[in-house]
């Protein structure tokens, strides 16, 4: 009887360089709105305040790790010509999950989100990464890469929601952060913050900016 | 007087239209279908099939979602089939998308049999727009609104066709921008959307209709 034969792979930890990699690239080198130009239908929708925009990060995050999780241990029984409808309804599934958890908990929350909670589901971050990362990756990996483009976009979008409710209603999270002094000085809210327009321009200044420090240009 | 009133209220015809297509442009005020906006917005012919394409799938889903909302998945709306206490309305994401996607593969087939003409140019639009959050958004619009049928079928088709007006408006710019000189770091992505904010400006002045 030989000795056990150690398997041909070597024990991988559970917390290597690809695990590290998964979480850390979409952070910044590599962020969902960034530079792969995923999900901005959201994240311009939600952000008129800084609460909508957490529990909107909060939700994408969850529920992208968790169809990742999910496609990722199924990927290898997943006929390759349905493979859509069958993401489109794990997607659904854990969006629906959220959706009445929310409708449980924060009710008038999730009343002002209205359509957006369940428009995560045609997000094109959860697609994307179940198609790019969930569809060739084991579970684990799969869970951290899902976790890391959920907080990459729930970032960006808390500066977007924070901008906009500081200067589009003088608070924060609702309370009052811009002094009564200044009012009285004659400084006025900026109307234009709260409306679609100053959203487009705002992301477009972000992005900018975002991209003069990373150094990405393109063609 | 009284009639003029009611031809230009809330809820009617012409103004859900109005709105609809302009003032709520479903891309320009409620940014919906901006993914697909983004990376199609580059070729104006392009832009211009994928915009039909919207407009027809918009038109027959928003109507069909309405009546899967009304007839089955509504409170007590199972009353016609003898389920009088049904409330089956947590399936609502699911079976709009399940019925999106399935009108979307119905309408392909079709277009592929009747026009391979236009089926050619349409090419990969079709199948993406089952994951176009624009109809997705239309149908949860309708349901949030609880439009009546009539509305369903304008607000279908006015959505569809405000998203189709801002993507070819869109592209023709960005073709026009083509030879610009833009500082590197705004290029592309950056200076799409500084410009996406004037447009949304500019449909908003129709706000006051």
């Amino acid at each position: 009887m030989t000795a056990t034969t150690t398997p041909p792979v070597a024990k991988r930890s559970l917390f290597g360089k690809d695990e590290l990699k998964a979480i850390k690239d979409p952070l910044w080198d590599n962020n969902p709105i960034a530079l792969q130009v995923l999900g901005i239908c959201s994240a311009l929708a939600v952000t008129t305040r800084l609460d909508k925009a957490l529990v909107m990060g909060i939700g994408v995050t969850l529920v992208t790790a968790l169809a990742n999780v999910i496609i990722s241990t199924i990927r290898n029984f997943i006929p390759n010509k349905i493979r859509i409808i069958v993401q489109l309804v794990v997607v659904s599934g854990v969006v629906i999950v959220f959706d009445q958890i929310l409708k449980a908990y924060m009710f008038d929350l999730s009343k002002q989100l209205s359509v957006f909670v369940g428009l995560i589901i045609t997000n094109c971050i959860v697609m994307g990464r179940l198609e790019a990362y969930a569809m060739s990756n084991p579970p684990w990996r799969s869970f951290l890469d899902g976790i890391g483009n959920g907080l990459g976009y729930m970032w960006i979008l808390a500066i977007v929601g924070s901008i906009r409710e500081i200067f589009g209603s003088g608070k924060l999270l609702g309370f009052q952060v811009v002094p009564q002094a200044l009012y009285d000085a004659g400084y006025v809210n900026n109307g234009l913050m709260v409306l679609a327009p100053g959203a487009f321009l705002l992301l477009g200044i972000i992005v900018w900016v975002q991209r003069s420090i990373s150094g990405y240009v393109e063609k | 007087m009284a009639a003029m009133l009611c031809l230009f209220s809330d809820e009617s015809l012409p103004s859900v239209f109005l709105r609809s297509v302009f003032v709520e442009n479903i891309l320009l005020s409620f940014f919906l279908g901006m993914c697909s906006y983004l990376a199609v917005s580059k070729r104006v012919d392009s832009a211009i099939g994928l915009g039909i394409a919207v407009v027809f799938v918009q038109a027959l889903t928003v109507p069909m979602n309405w009546a899967l909302q009304t007839y089955v998945l509504n409170e007590g709306a199972l009353g016609w089939a003898g389920i009088p206490d049904s409330d089956l309305s947590y399936l609502q994401f699911l079976t709009f998308i399940a019925s999106i996607a399935a009108v979307v593969q119905v309408v392909e087939m079709a277009v592929d049999k009747f026009s391979p003409k236009l089926y050619a140019a349409l090419g990969i639009f079709l199948p993406l727009i089952a994951v176009n959050c624009a109809i997705l958004g239309g149908s949860l619009f309708m349901a949030e609104r609880k439009y009546d049928f009539a509305q369903s079928v304008t607000y279908g088709f006015g959505s569809g066709l405000g998203w189709a007006l801002a993507i070819v408006s869109m592209a023709t710019i960005r073709w026009r921008m083509r030879t610009a000189n833009i500082p590197g770091p705004l290029r592309g992505l950056g200076i799409t959307f500084i410009t996406t904010g004037l447009v949304a400006m500019a449909f908003m002045t129709f706000s006051g209709i």
